[in-house]
């Protein structure tokens, strides 16, 4: 029986504000001219453009000039990773994670193949980067790091601000891929030091199929489209304006409500932590402090993720897993498996990313129903009962 | 994703549990995906007699297993040992095509019960 929808998936994507939709609609029907036009209709939407971008690279501390918009995280990565490696055709090193999203993951993957040496960095148990390990990895050919801000599973936050003042010290590029972090935390692109940061406005309230990749200006990138000269020939192609409004209106309210927000969500955040660890045989995953305000990630152990994300779907919950049989892999999450984690342990993790329209009431629903759908599925399970 | 057969099953899983004088118990799992199905069968004149089972798994693997029990109850162990795990899927009006090779695996546990029934008997 469907009951309320209580929505903890936050970090998949968010419901758009009334305010951004609002601030969209106008460049439908109204304002719907080209920003490459050079008739009044088209200039009146570059104007438009153009304060979006201020607004945008104001919410970043960052100038104007250096913020792209893209259609959203993936294609930021690609563009900051590809356009970089591009630049430097003759090869060279690079430094990432063992625990990046797949948009930066496939793409260095894909780089080493076409004969780029890549260093994935391993994490600790709770998934943290350390800049220590990224100084050893650097050798004399290392051209860029990429590390992300927050990790989209786990909500693990990184030592950026280091690892930007470490590679801004060694003259090598770094870029960010901050799609969990920004709108949830602040972020100055000055005081993280980083030379590419990447967003998706659908994290914070904002439409889907849009984001940005801020570039610091003197930065080498080459392009890896051809088209147009829009968006200074990075992104070529005629832009999503109603997107590019959205974005900037939904970035500046997120920014703006980060410190109630922020609070809010960690409240909301231990607590459900707390109470899902008052069940037998949970783990958390990631680290207990350093995480994003609403991710919760947790290992419900003898059990599987995908049979606890259908039984809370029953109940009106919707959450995510890592585990292979919600990925559409075989394999567990890499990013569990990075962590340490076994793989029985890995297949029982469960995601629950809070984000503004949750409440106490949200929490305590959730914690009432979760015992009895674990205990129900341990009950079916051989390795609950053998051990 | 899945249809209402098959969340019923896996909401209401029938013959769940263990059988402490089973008469074979049979064993399989997709070392892959982790899944893990234990299988009862109390055996009687050459027919099941009772079934149970235990499974770790995904929604389909859990409603696969059940399904399965449900076919097998009351069934010659000859003809019991012919059912394939395309039939218990299609039982169940169907599996997602990703799970038909991770999750579907009940009635392997089932062939490996029915082995382990005859090397007891043969033994005996």
């Amino acid at each position: 029986m469907q009951n309320q929808l209580v929505y903890m998936d936050h970090g998949a994507t968010t419901p758009v504000r009334k305010e951004v939709v609002d601030s969209m609609l106008p460049f439908f029907q109204e304002q719907y001219g080209n920003p490459s036009s050079l008739h009044t209709p088209g200039r009146k939407v570059r104007q438009a453009v153009d304060e979006a971008r201020e607004k945008t690279a104001q919410a970043l501390g960052a100038d104007p000039e250096d913020i792209y918009f893209t259609s959203g995280g993936t294609e930021s990565n690609n563009i900051a990773m590809r356009g970089t490696a591009k630049n430097r055709s003759g090869g060279g090193h690079i430094i990432t994670s063992s625990i990046e999203h797949h948009a930066v993951f496939d793409v260095c993957r894909d780089l080493e193949n076409e004969g780029y040496k890549v260093t994935y960095l391993p994490v600790d148990q709770f998934g943290r980067v350390s800049p220590e390990m990224v100084r050893k990895a650097i050798k004399p050919d290392t051209f860029i790091i990429s590390i992300m801000a927050a990790n989209n599973e786990i909500g693990t936050l990184q030592p950026i601000r280091e690892i930007g003042s470490l590679a801004g010290e060694l003259g090598i590029l770094f870029h960010t891929d901050a799609v969990q972090v920004v709108g949830q935390l602040p972020v100055n692109v000055d005081d993280l030091n980083v030379d590419f940061l990447s967003l998706s406005a659908h994290k914070f309230n904002g439409p889907k199929g849009i984001g940005a990749l801020y570039v610091r200006k003197g930065v080498k990138v080459d392009s890896i489209y051809r088209g147009g000269s829009q968006e200074r020939k990075m992104r070529p192609g005629t832009e999503n304006v109603p997107g590019i409004i959205g974005l900037s209106r939904a970035l500046e309210l997120a920014v703006s409500d980060i410190p109630k927000k922020k609070k809010r969500l960690e409240a909301l955040r231990d607590e459900l932590i707390g109470g899902l660890l008052r069940i037998d045989d949970v783990v958390l995953n990631g680290h207990p402090e350093q995480r994003l305000p609403g991710n919760v990630n947790v290992s419900f152990k003898h059990i599987e993720g995908e049979s606890v994300l259908l039984s809370l779907d029953m109940e009106g919950i919707a959450a995510s897993s890592g585990s292979a049989c919600s990925s559409g892999s075989l394999e567990p999450s890499h990013v569990l498996s990075a962590t340490g984690l076994d793989q029985s342990t890995a297949h029982g993790s469960v995601r629950f990313s809070l984000g503004w329209g949750n409440s106490k009431e949200d929490v305590d629903y959730v914690l009432q129903k979760v015992p009895s759908i674990v205990e129900r599925l341990r009950n079916i399970s051989p390795t609950y009962h053998s051990r | 994703m899945y249809n209402e057969t098959v969340i019923d099953h896996f909401n209401n899983p029938r013959n769940i549990g263990e059988l402490s004088d089973a008469d074979g118990v049979g064993e399989t799992g997709s070392f892959k995906c982790g899944d893990t199905m234990v299988l009862y069968i109390k055996v009687k004149n050459e027919r099941i007699e009772d079934v149970r089972f235990q499974t770790y798994g995904c929604g389909a693997a859990i409603a696969s297993s059940s399904m399965l029990t449900e076919m097998v109850k009351g069934k010659k162990i000859d003809e019991a040992m012919q059912i394939t795990n395309q039939e218990v899927a299609d039982a169940l009006g169907g599996l997602p095509p990703l799970k038909l090779h991770c999750s579907n695996l009940a009635a392997d546990a089932l062939h490996n019960a029915i082995i382990d029934y005859r090397q007891k008997q043969g033994a005996s």
